[in-house]
């Protein structure tokens, strides 16, 4: 806490994860911050048109935010957006339902309100940046994405070695449930076997080796985010609802 | 904690939207106070809504017969649909009383991260009121927030083909406003949607 502010007061960066109506006007927003991880807080009066807010705390925005620490809710005092990613999302449907993936991702993988993600914040911006800038096929963001937050918490899918036994690779098996390639001694009943393309747009995605991933042939990325979707599926409880609506390039 | 049947109106009171568990005990305390006729009212107007409200087949808005008020009116122009969220927009655009047209109410936005995706929304219904051609204009006056933006987006994508014009609902600066206060978002589109001045 800075020394000039006072008590109860405090600052932060953030990504509007979700925003929900409350009463007459009010809305809670689920936010990604930088240093206080995931924190749900009032925006009073934010639904009429006339609010200081305007539509600085839509979904995907990235803002400097100042909250009052409240029992239950913090209360949102003032914001300032850095960037207005929602806003550009909106303009194309592909890219706002795989923003909204991201999102839902981002408040999945915490689970604990106040803890800190430093990490995963990072990767939310900067993957928000990428959709918004076309810097790739959005399918590929979002598979980058899924992956290096699911990495992130712990849940990094073995890509050469058998996850299970640790056999070096590379193997043809994929097992969602036993966390990744598998030998065929270890290789449980369903496991997939995809092609060894597709391993390895996994695997670059998973590094941020974009040339690799960027050359990739389209049946070969269907097949990576596939993995990546069953995967991550697989990992969040009740599933990700938002993916269910991804349109499949 | 009240005995019995009191207890029982605060609950049911403190599920209705916006009535926290104060207001619902003020809001059955006083409905103890006063008198026997005007509860029965209430209670009756309750039960009528359930009965004879339901929703308009052709364009979803609340109505009390097969079709509603709007959808009936030969007065209206059938060549315009204005496509809304809820029936409380329909009733919003009739109070500027600058609307002719009918209406489309599609029951919400999409919205992936609540798993409301655009089957779920009566865009289907939509499409068929477009199919035979009546319609020339279909303005899209969904919420100016992003999903009620990114839904505006997939109509007029989904509605191209159709040949119909598709316009969506200026938004900008609020009237009364300081400029320096607006976001930049709102500022934005503000500039995007700016008109020349007649002089
Ligand atoms: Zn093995
Ligand atoms: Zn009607």
């Amino acid at each position: 806490m800075g020394h000039n502010e006072p008590v109860g007061l405090y600052r932060d960066d953030a990504v509007v994860l979700r925003t929900q109506k409350l009463g007459e006007a009010d809305r809670i927003i689920t936010l990604l911050t930088r240093r206080n991880g995931r924190v749900r807080a009032v925006a009073k009066g934010i639904r009429r048109t006339s609010s200081k807010f305007g539509a600085r705390l839509e979904p995907a925005t990235h803002v400097d935010v100042q909250l009052y620490l409240g029992r239950s809710l913090d209360i949102i005092t003032q914001v300032e957006t850095r960037d207005v990613f929602g806003e550009r999302l909106r303009r194309d449907y592909g890219s706002y339902t795989m923003g909204s993936a991201m999102l839902e991702t981002a408040e999945r993988l915490t689970a604990e309100e106040r803890e800190p993600a430093l990490r995963l914040y990072l990767l939310l911006v900067g993957a928000l940046r990428a959709l918004v800038e076309r810097r790739h096929d959005p399918r590929l963001v979002f598979d980058a994405f899924a992956l290096r937050a699911l990495a992130n918490a712990g849940y990094q899918p073995a890509l050469g070695e058998c996850a299970r036994c640790g056999a070096p690779g590379p193997h043809r098996w994929f097992s969602v449930a036993g966390g990744g390639t598998v030998c065929s001694t270890c290789r449980p009943a369903g496991a997939a076997s995809p092609s060894a393309e597709a391993i390895d747009v996994l695997r670059a995605l998973l590094v941020g080796d974009w040339a690799t991933a960027d050359a990739s042939e389209s049946a070969v990325r269907r097949e990576a985010s596939g993995l990546t979707a069953a995967y991550l599926q697989w990992h969040l409880e009740h599933g990700l609802r938002s993916l269910r609506l991804v349109e499949q390039g | 904690m009240y005995e019995g049947v009191v207890q029982d109106l605060i609950d049911e009171l403190g599920k209705l939207p916006g009535i926290g568990p104060k207001s619902a005990q003020r809001i059955a305390f006083h409905l103890l106070g006063v008198d026997a006729d005007q509860v029965r009212r209430l209670a009756e107007v309750l039960l009528q809504v359930k009965e004879r409200v339901r929703f308009c087949t052709v364009c979803g808005n609340v109505a009390e017969a097969d079709r509603c008020r709007i959808c009936t009116d030969p007065r209206r122009d059938a060549s315009v649909l204005c496509v809304v969220e809820e029936p409380k927009d329909v009733i919003a655009i009739e109070r500027t009383r600058e609307f002719h047209g009918r209406y489309h109410v599609l029951g919400g936005a999409i919205s992936p991260i609540d798993g409301i995706g655009p089957e779920d929304l009566r865009i289907r219904e939509l499409l068929q009121r477009l199919a035979d051609g009546a319609v020339k204009e279909l303005i899209i006056a969904t919420d100016p927030n992003l999903e009620g933006e990114a839904t505006a987006t997939y109509l007029a994508r989904i509605v191209a083909p159709l040949g119909v014009r598709v316009t969506r609902l200026a938004s900008g600066l609020p009237v009364g406003g300081d400029l320096e206060y607006a976001d930049e978002v709102t500022l934005g589109r503000a500039l995007e949607g700016r008109r020349a001045l007649d002089v």
